[in-house]
């Protein structure tokens, strides 16, 4: 640098180094993250995927069919097996999370993070067992 | 300044959805991305998933999913383009994009289950 710097009466322009597009390559717990932050692209896919059910279903039996014939088609099934990992990922990561999000006080005494995350899996296995019995049925 | 007092609703949206789509997605997907399409299963009858579907309380339950999971994730996405692509300086387009896209999957959603016969 053996320019002159140059002055000018605007604000200006801070030294910032360039961040690497890929920093998230770095170290594995910044991969992680990226990984947990793309889940959302999966769960969007499973969202758009239940509407898909929701109209065939309303369609008729054979609207219904022609759903579970096309969800059987292997890149159907490969994009969902992807998305059950990246879901699961998130449900995991998001229970685990939860005792550092929600402190909880009884008695002026800290409920312990195991019992808050336990809660939350309980709940998980409650609702999938609901939702498993409302479908399949009884 | 509209956009400041924005915020925490959509945090609120957020994480909302995140504990929705933690606790439904997994067992939907599960049953009819894997266990229902390679015959785990029998699938169920037209019928149940029409009597299922048609219930009012199944309906706003699978609104509340679609509507908080498309928010969790425009909000989570446009997340992950600013810190990963650093991309912050496209903010505007991002933000219509991913709430954008939640505004009209909700939409998509009460009509296609207000439909239900």
């Amino acid at each position: 640098m053996n320019e002159q710097p140059k002055y000018t009466d605007f604000h200006p322009r801070w030294f910032r180094r360039r961040m690497s597009t890929y920093w998230w390559l770095k170290r594995w717990s910044y991969v992680m993250f990226i990984l947990r932050e793309l889940s959302s692209v999966f769960i969007a896919w499973s969202i758009v995927f239940l509407l898909l059910l929701t109209r065939a279903v309303s369609q008729g039996q054979e609207g219904y069919e022609q759903f579970l014939a096309w969800s059987k088609n292997p890149v159907v099934v490969g994009l969902n097996v992807i998305s059950l990992l990246f879901v699961g990922f998130h449900a995991v990561t998001w229970f685990n999370l939860a005792p550092k999000a929600m402190v909880v006080r009884l008695r002026g005494r800290r409920v312990p993070a195991l019992w808050i995350a336990g809660s939350n899996y309980a709940a998980w296995a409650l609702v999938s067992a609901l939702v498993a019995w409302l479908i399949l049925g009884g | 300044m509209t956009r400041r007092s924005l915020e925490p609703l959509l945090w609120l949206l957020f994480s909302a959805g995140g504990v929705l789509s933690a606790l439904f997605l997994p067992v939907l997907l599960l049953l009819f991305g894997l266990a229902l399409p390679l015959g785990w299963l029998p699938p169920p009858s037209h019928a149940r998933l029409i009597a299922v579907l048609g219930n009012p309380l199944t309906g706003l339950v699978l609104f509340l999913l679609c509507l908080l999971s498309l928010f969790h994730f425009a909000h989570r996405f446009r997340y992950t383009l600013y810190d990963g692509l650093q991309i912050k300086h496209l903010n505007e387009l991002i933000n219509l994009f991913c709430y954008g896209a939640a505004i009209v999957g909700s939409v998509v959603a009460v009509y296609l289950l207000w439909n239900v016969p």
